[in-house]
């Protein structure tokens, strides 16, 4: 079968061209464009491993190790067991002895069942390894060595009980390691959603008239919810068939709303401010370098508040240069168990524009 | 336009003889009063309400005219600016407001977030690069397009490495098509959870794309077409997203892009290069895009096989779910805005299939009880945004606004029951049930669900 008329095309001019073997397509004339790619150019980038290990490197890793690495990078942002720090989705929880028997999460048919870790999900343990080789850690990925790749997936299966704590996972194992992930009977392909002419599973009529309809309202947006998402004033604009509405003050049927009307502005057609000549500012690198994920105002989360760190370091005159430092190269978990990860893309003016904020209050 | 006066300075009768000045500057209250008024009460006296001109133009006598007119501004009698005083060009002061906007509480960090479209603001089918929808998965990068290179390679017979450059010189194609992530509407699924149609249906965009074919470097690396069947695209990111795409896809409309709208890709869409998958789900457009490799089975990637699959009811999860089913939406009026008053609306919005053109919207005011057929609006392009607007004179009674799409292989746009009956409510991905937004008495209009 050949894919496409276009498929075909090409196939029918090499026959016409005499080419050498149906196996390839003809080669347009882009003489000068692109180059044959080096064996170790191939090898650098080649990294993706699939479901039959196709592009698996050789390689071992223990439980016991895979532990170490994942208390010193995994776990700032997943949580000691797995279990998450609120930052991304748990890893592991959910699965059961008997879902490793199945082959199927019993707990994803429960509609009560809270939440759908990585490990509930997962019907493939390449995908792990796959993933935590290419984009792990999330700040620093393609940092680990093949070994610890594995040994932090033998520790994920250890966690989720799919293999016992003196495992030793290696690229010889892992077929039979397969062979018992929780949902490896859990997914399914029969849908029409893949193909560009697969069949919908959902119908509905083009009925024009005296429909049938049940006008209730049967979801709206909670009270609660109004002003969740900010002003919607300042979302839109002031012009047009319509206002958006003051969110800022309360809903009320009886009350003027004087939120429809635009804010009032000028007449005068000016220039607009030209931005100062200073870097980014405290608060615009905490959200670009993703500080918000480990610290926060005034609460303690994965790291320590700005708050708490501002007063232990408040009148040192060495914290500065020695808290941006160890932004910098990661620190060693002077606030708890968990260290601190490496931010080696910040800048020197970018790191100490951001501890100084923090010490002076994170205002 | 010397008949049509524009809204913001339209002249509207005084629902009284006396008009308080804090009534002018309140165009809500005295739409209040004006509902509440018998329409036949007198109205002798003309009142200027300037809207856009704020408070302060109003001051004018409400009899003489409107100050806008008779009052030369500045700019009228005044200097402007100078060309290139924004070498790059900016919008207006005044469009401030529709920005690309981030859901609160839906992600932790904000490099692994989504950042929606203000849809509520824009027109026609094309989305401004400005505002296209984000969503990054390990941050983005403004990758120097010099040092940017693309690799083709696995069943080739010649794998091949390509630079801006070498793409750059082969013939391009330039093909506008909507990009919709697959969670798109997915914080909806349950029951109503956001207010504006931003973040409803806002993770959608629609941009014309310049670029190459890939089957073009696929042919040119001499593909095997006896072994290949699916394609994998990575990207050159933290993440190195890599996705599977089928190889009728991959020989048939794929393009690697390089420009938008005219320009380069924004760093936020893929600087200097991504691959464009039209009517399949956002994540398979690859950012960044540095590798292709051509194989024989499918990867089941980490964005196909924990995330980016659909949970069905009996606990199985569906894989490999790209296809963009066809979903419309009004944009105008949406929730979170109110109306001025009774009388004349367009309502305008977008419809759009992954499976090829919009064939028809119709558009209901009654909740879908009763439909009328919307104006298509041109160009009608597979796999991208169509325009559709219909008249409506508001009397002023609550009404449920809806609209449902026909694309061209004869598929309606479902019902959220309809959707929930085949799919449960955990799916997450690949909503696209018809989208009811309530006006109420007062004009206010919100959103809600009805079946």
């Amino acid at each position: 079968m050949f894919r496409s008329i276009k498929t075909l095309r090409v196939l029918t001019s090499c026959l016409l061209l005499g080419a050498s073997g149906l196996a390839y397509a003809a080669k347009p004339a882009l003489t000068g464009i692109g180059r044959a790619a080096t064996p170790a150019e191939i090898k650098a980038w080649d990294i993706d491993v699939r479901p039959d290990f196709v592009g698996l490197p050789a390689g071992s890793g223990s439980v016991a190790k895979g532990q170490d690495v994942w208390e010193a990078k995994c776990a700032s942002c997943h949580g000691v067991f797995g279990e998450s720090t609120e930052v991304f989705t748990p890893i592991v929880g959910g699965t059961t002895k008997k879902d490793i028997e199945t082959g199927r999460v019993a707990n994803l048919s429960r509609l009560d069942f809270p939440q759908r870790t990585t490990m509930m999900k997962v019907a493939t343990v390449s995908t792990l390894w796959d993933y935590i080789n290419r984009a792990m850690p999330w700040n620093n990925p393609k940092t680990l060595a093949v070994d610890e790749v594995y040994s932090v997936v033998a520790y994920i299966l250890n966690l989720a009980e799919v293999v016992p704590e003196n495992f030793v996972l290696s690229d010889k194992n892992i077929a039979e390691v397969q062979k018992r992930m929780p949902n490896r009977n859990g997914m399914t392909t029969n849908h029409g959603l893949w193909d560009l002419k697969g069949q919908p599973d959902v119908k509905n009529t083009l009925c024009m008239s005296n429909c049938p309809v049940d006008l209730k309202i049967a979801s709206s947006l909670p009270a609660s919810a109004r002003d969740a998402h900010g002003n919607l004033m300042e979302q839109h604009r002031p012009i047009g068939p319509a206002r958006a509405i003051d969110t800022s003050k309360p809903a009320s049927g009886l009350a003027p709303n004087p939120g429809a009307l635009a804010p009032a502005p000028s007449a005068v057609a000016v220039a607009p401010p030209t931005k100062g000549a200073s870097g980014p500012s405290g608060p615009e690198l905490s959200k670009k370098f993703n500080c918000t994920a480990c610290h926060a105002p005034a609460a303690k989360m994965v790291g320590p508040s700005w708050t708490e760190i501002a007063k232990k370091y408040k009148g040192d005159a060495k914290a500065p240069a020695a808290l941006a430092l160890k932004v910098k190269n990661g620190g060693s978990g002077n606030w708890g168990a968990i260290p601190m990860p490496p931010h080696p893309s910040m800048k020197d003016n970018e790191l100490s524009a951001v501890v100084q904020w923090v010490l002076e209050g994170a205002k | 336009m010397p008949t049509e006066v524009k809204k913001s300075g339209r002249l509207i009768k005084a629902p009284e003889n006396f008009l308080a000045q804090d009534d002018v500057k309140r165009p809500e209250l005295m739409r209040r009063k004006f509902l509440a008024a018998s329409v036949s009460s007198a109205a002798a006296s003309i009142a200027v309400v300037g809207i856009a001109s704020g408070g302060r133009s109003a001051h004018a006598a409400p009899g003489a005219g409107d100050p806008n007119i008779l009052n030369m501004p500045a700019h009228t009698t005044g200097l402007g600016m100078p060309v290139a005083a924004n070498p790059y060009g900016l919008p207006s002061q005044y469009e401030k407001g529709l920005q690309r906007r981030e859901s609160p509480g839906l992600t932790r960090v904000s490099a692994a977030s989504v950042a929606f479209t203000p849809l509520q603001g824009t027109f026609g089918i094309i989305t401004p690069s400005g505002l296209h929808f984000e969503r990054h998965h390990q941050g983005w990068w403004d990758i120097d397009p010099s040092k940017h290179r693309l690799m083709v390679m696995g069943l080739v017979k010649t794998p091949r490495v390509y630079t801006m450059d070498d793409i750059m010189r082969l013939p391009s194609v330039s093909r506008i098509h909507f990009i919709e992530c697959g969670a798109n509407t997915a914080m909806e699924w349950g029951n109503v959870a956001v207010p504006t149609v931003q973040y409803s249906h806002g993770m959608v965009s629609c941009s014309e794309f310049t670029g190459v074919p890939l089957s073009v470097l696929l042919e040119d690396c001499g593909i095997d077409m006896k072994k290949a069947k699916f394609v994998l695209a990575e990207g050159a990111d933290g993440s190195s997203m890599t996705r599977t795409i089928g190889l009728d896809r991959a020989l048939d409309d794929v393009l690697v892009a390089y420009g938008m709208n005219g320009e380069m890709l924004r760093p936020e869409n893929g600087y200097p290069l991504r691959l464009v998958v039209p009517g399949v789900q956002g994540v398979s457009w690859v950012k960044w895009l540095r590798r292709i490799e051509v194989g024989d089975q499918k990867w089941a990637t980490k964005d196909e096989a924990i995330h980016y699959i659909d949970l069905m009811p009996d606990g199985l999860h569906r894989q490999y779910t790209g296809m963009q089913e066809a979903k419309s939406v009004i944009t105008t009026p949406s929730g979170g805005q109110t109306l001025l008053d009774k009388g004349f609306y367009n309502i305008s919005g977008l419809a759009w299939s992954g499976r090829g053109r919009v064939k028809r919207v119709d558009v209901s005011v009654d909740g879908g009880r009763n439909w009328r057929t919307a104006r298509l609006e041109t160009p009608i392009l597979t796999k991208a945004f169509t325009r559709f607007n219909i008249d409506w004179v508001w009397n002023g009674a609550p009404a449920i606004l809806q609209s449902r799409v026909q694309d061209e292989t004869g598929y309606v746009q479902p019902k959220i029951n309809q959707l929930r009956e085949i799919r449960g409510t955990r799916s997450i991905y690949h909503q696209n049930a018809i989208q009811s937004w309530k006006v109420a008495e007062t004009g206010e209009v919100s959103n809600v669900q009805v079946y």
